[in-house]
């Protein structure tokens, strides 16, 4: 049961910030949110599944109850992790903590109704990542949206309302394909659930039925492509990106956080779990396999390109996500144990990372009043201590070893390297490398011309060094990363425990 | 608690009834109270006796639904009065969406009618329809379906038209009640040459003569059915007979508009199902079922693209609530016969959860009308600052209108659209969806004007409604709460409408 006390501790302590007068709301926001944190670091030490959810492996803090029956098909409260997920649930609670923190300083209008929506968000957060009935899941991953929604539109900067509303009927949109295109394989197969293993299993064992005239190997195809554009934006990979700088130039700090951290993953993960473990066979066509890998690879250079081009740091960082999960879906279609394994890993990993890089850009921005490259220089004169833990981070970015952004990279290029699914996989694994050459091309280029050399600011006000609860969360970030990256089987070795089974059935290599 | 509470031979059968007996008796309690000292408003008291008739009324209805009454587990349904009316699950859910809608409507016109004369009638004549509405779910004879129906539409001509000093109001009724009139009787000749051509105007002799060939007669019946399903479409403002609906809707009180299009809707949806499913085979020399499916897809279609082009909000959710008639609506064009059940039990959820859902909408435009705040989008630019409980609240119908998951609204349409896709008719379920992701557009609108829009001048809201705010956030806690509690919802309802299939 404890995952639904997370799930419901998340929900009440979401009710009761709401409440709370708007003083406290940002403490006990923190204080409440820290019970989560401590639930998922239980359910971390005593995690116990091995193998992949979907694919008979146990299923650790499982809960099945029937809900409902309509029309033949039950409905269920199902809940469970493993390897994949359990990372994940760590990420949310942890990076939700800490945004909330990032949180005090420049939220300074209704706080109670901001972090009510916070943990609201973090509550169906995961539930995405841990309900295995699809029903459920859809109503978790929908209701992510409604929060986001509120937390840009009201708390944004100029341009929110569109903002909100570009980034609201994008995704929903997306979720509409993706939806019908699920229920589309559902209706023709002959298991009266909506489980996800189950589903799975049946779509496996090759059951799957002709439709209006589609033959089962067509629909396959056809379904495939719709949740693969569904979940293409929620990731985003090119050319389904563009709602993201908007989103998150407009989006408050801690919102930002929230979602390069969080949100994007969703996307990920959805692919993980719905096209690349229940549609091997679709995946590995060559004709796809190419398609993906070489979205993967525009994704990632593409997206560095941008960022190259921006002048406003949190642009800078926003087109670097892009370019980060171009990396995970390359992972991903290689179908190799340390191609997905990496992919998950660089899930979790570019959650610590970007969430600590958005932070770093929102404590400057908090003191200086600009986030334009050309307008400061020098700030690590004045804030050497955010300015130290923005370079490592950036260094983490870059993929520099010891930090979780090179094991996961490292794991990604090999996987990707090795890969039989993807034609001539080398030659995109080596056009995808080039991405960590602009990478680290774009941040230091922008590291360079703002946090060193004189300090020369125009204000009237005084930039002074930041509060130490500013500062606080990225140390905290910063520690998780390098600690990923020294010792990565913190977490890699339950996600390959949970990857093996998917790549066991395209007899893909490690 | 023994599960089987009520049967026929324990208490009268004529009980079964108590439904709408106990808004009847409301109704007419109301007006002797009034009759005493008519020169004494006494609001509490009149909004009271009316609240505690309506719960009654919902009381008995979920007593018997939760009972058994009148359903297959405890001998089937119960047939009064020469089978003129029957009372089996499918009347008592209905009766019980009636009651609820009732119960809101009445506890928020206690504020919206704070200076008006005249609130023992106006609560008497709610009550009064919405008798004709319980009637109208338990008839099983044309003749009764008439009467029902004309019981619950003139006392709504005159709730239209209530605010007598408002020019708005007092042509809205006459539309409506020119129209009404109009249908009524476009509707009592339809049932004129049904029963010319069965010589019956009970719905199962019907069914039977109709089933059996009427030699010679087959083209008098179609003509009969299809005058008949454009009374419906009256009383549910579907295509071609909607054009009254955003003008009566518009110009009346705004509960009485959240009453009309939430319970007097669901009325002629529980007639409707009834007297096709049970009245007229499918082949009964109109097909019936493609009738439906054309009025469904024009009805969803017209309705949300009038709704995207509204500049009033009272105006887009007029046009919104004839586009729920044609999702409704979806429950006779997949009906298929034997398994029509399920299809016809999602419409019937649809219609609960709609009844909470447009209700408290509604009354929401109700509060800002009491707050004299304007009726535009920009109108109710930043009231999320100065209302917050209630722009909650609103976001809640709005998004669950819509249709988005975390409300009650995105499984009871979910169901909809399943249950035609299962019917095989997935191209209705698609006219559907698409539907739905364009009323994103509109309701969104709402939620924007709501909390993301700054306020173009300072309102002064005055006071807190109470009974009013009251009623809004029920409605929104129901909203809410039918999304962990559908399971009941559904299964009832799809179970209470295999047994109407004959």
């Amino acid at each position: 049961m404890i995952i639904e006390a997370l799930i419901g501790v998340t929900f009440l302590a979401a009710l009761v910030v709401m409440l709370a007068p708007d003083r406290y709301a940002g403490k006990l926001a923190f204080a409440l949110s820290l019970l989560p944190v401590v639930g998922s670091l239980y359910m971390w030490a005593g995690f116990d599944a091995g193998g992949n959810a979907l694919m008979a492996g146990s299923i650790a803090y499982e809960t099945q109850l029937d809900w409902l029956t309509v029309a033949g098909y039950d409905l269920q409260w199902f809940v469970g992790v493993d390897g994949i997920s359990l990372p994940l649930v760590v990420l949310s609670t942890v990076l939700s903590s800490l945004a909330i923190v990032s949180a005090w300083t420049p939220i300074d209008t209704r706080q109670s109704q901001f972090y009510g929506l916070m943990l609201f968000m973090e509550a169906n957060l995961l539930g995405v990542f841990t309900a295995l009935d699809f029903f459920l899941w859809f109503v978790f991953w929908e209701a992510v949206l409604v929060p986001m929604y509120f937390l840009i539109g009201v708390w944004g900067g100029p341009r929110r309302k569109y903002a909100a509303i570009k980034f609201f009927v994008y995704t929903n949109i997306a979720s509409l394909a993706m939806f019908i295109a699920f229920m589309a394989l559902v209706f023709n197969l002959p298991v009266g659930s909506f489980g996800l293993p189950e589903i799975t299993q049946s779509l496996q064992a090759g059951e799957l039925s002709s439709f209006v005239g589609l033959d089962p190997a067509t629909l396959k195809l056809a379904a495939f492509a719709a949740m693969f554009a569904g979940f293409a934006v929620k990731v985003p990979v090119v050319p389904f990106h563009t709602w993201l700088p908007d989103a998150h130039v407009e989006a408050p700090t801690p919102v930002s956080v929230m979602l390069a951290g969080v949100l994007l993953k969703m996307g990920t993960y959805a692919l993980l779990r719905f096209n690349f473990t229940m549609l091997p066979d679709v995946a590995t066509r060559p004709l796809v396999a190419t398609v993906i890998a070489a979205v993967a690879v525009v994704s990632v250079i593409y997206g560095a390109m941008l960022a190259l081009a921006q002048q406003d740091l949190k642009r800078i960082v926003a087109y670097s996500s892009v370019s980060s999960m171009g990396y995970v879906i390359l992972g991903l279609i290689a179908y190799t144990g340390l191609g997905i394994g990496g992919a998950t890993f660089q899930m979790v990993a570019h959650g610590l990372i970007s969430g600590l890089m958005f932070m770093a850009v929102g404590v400057i921005y908090n003191v200086t009043h600009t986030r334009m490259v050309g307008d400061m220089s020098g700030m690590a004169d004045r804030m050497p201590v955010t300015v130290g833990i923005l370079v490592a981070g950036a260094f983490g970015y870059m993929g520099l070893p010891l930090m979780a952004g090179f094991a996961a990279e490292y794991f990604i290029f090999q996987g990707a390297f090795a890969s039989t699914v993807i034609p001539s996989a080398p030659l995109f694994t080596a056009a995808s490398m080039f991405g960590i050459v602009i990478v680290a091309g774009y941040l230091l280029f922008a590291m360079q011309r703002t946090l060193f050399g004189e300090f020369s600011l125009e204000t009237d006000y005084e930039v002074r060094r930041a509060h130490f609860h500013d500062v606080a969360p990225l140390a905290v970030l910063l520690l998780c990363t390098i600690a990923l990256g020294v010792a990565p089987n913190i977490f890699f070795e339950m996600i390959t425990d949970a990857i093996e089974p998917v790549v066991a059935v395209v007899g893909g290599g490690a | 608690m023994d599960p089987v509470l009520l049967q026929a031979d324990q208490l009268p059968s004529w009980t079964a009834l108590a439904p709408a007996l106990a808004l009847a008796a409301t109704g007419l309690v109301l007006i002797a109270v009034d009759s005493i000292d008519p020169d004494d408003s006494r609001p509490a008291l009149l909004a009271g006796i009316a609240t505690v008739g309506s719960l009654a009324s919902l009381g008995f209805a979920g007593w018997f639904l939760s009972a058994g009454t009148g359903q297959a587990g405890t001998g089937g349904a119960i047939a009064l009065f020469g089978d003129a009316l029957v009372v089996d699950g499918m009347a008592l859910f209905f009766q019980a969406v009636f009651a609820s809608v009732t119960a809101l409507v009445v506890v928020a016109s206690y504020d919206y009618l704070s200076d008006h004369p005249y609130r023992a009638e106006f609560y008497s004549l709610v009550l009064f329809a919405a008798t004709g509405m319980a009637l109208m779910a338990a008839a099983n004879s044309l003749a009764v379906a008439f009467i029902a129906l004309e019981l619950a539409s003139l006392p709504s001509y005159a709730l239209v038209a209530f605010l007598k000093r408002n020019a708005g109001s007092v042509e809205a009724g006459l539309k409506y009640f020119l129209i009404g009139a109009l249908s009524s009787s476009v509707f009592a000749f339809g049932i004129s040459l049904v029963y010319a051509a069965t010589g019956s105007l009970l719905l199962p002799d019907v069914y039977d003569a109709l089933a059996g060939g009427v030699e010679g007669l087959t083209g008098v019946a179609a003509v009969g059915i299809l005058m008949v399903a454009g009374g419906f479409a009256f009383k549910t403002a579907s295509v071609p007979f909607h054009f009254w609906a955003p003008e009566a809707y518009e110009g009346a009180p705004a509960p009485v508009s959240a009453f009309l299009s939430s319970a007097s809707k669901a009325a002629g949806f529980a007639l409707a199902f009834r007297v096709f499913v049970v009245g007229f085979p499918l082949d009964a020399g109109i097909d019936w079922v493609l009738l439906f499916q054309v009025l469904a897809v024009v009805t969803m279609t017209l309705g949300n693209f009038a709704a995207a082009t509204q500049e009033e909000v009272k105006r887009m959710l007029a046009y919104s609530s004839i586009g729920h008639a044609g999702y409704a609506l979806i429950g006779l064009a997949a009906f298929t016969g034997g398994a029509g059940g399920d299809v016809i039990g999602a419409s019937m959820a649809h219609l609960l959860v709609y009844g909470f859902m447009n209700t408290g909408a509604f009354l929401f435009v109700a509060l800002a009308e009491h707050w004299e705040i304007g009726r535009t989008f920009d109108d109710y630019a930043g009231l999320a600052s100065r209302a917050p409980m209630a722009s909650v609240a609103m976001s809640v119908f709005m998004f669950s209108l819509a249709g988005l998951p975390p409300f009650g609204g995105f499984f009871s349409k979910y169901f909809l659209f399943m249950g035609a896709i299962d019917a095989g008719f997935w191209w209705l379920a698609a006219v559907g969806a698409v539907n739905s992701a364009l009323s994103l557009f509109y309701y969104s609108r709402v939620v924007k004007a709501l909390w993301l829009d700054d306020a173009v001048g300072e309102f002064e809201l005055g006071s807190t409604p109470t009974a009013l705010y009251a009623a809004v956030v029920f409605a929104a806690v129901a909203t809410l709460l039918l999304l962990p509690g559908f399971a009941p919802v559904i299964e009832t309802a799809q179970s209470v409408a295999t047994t109407i299939i004959p």
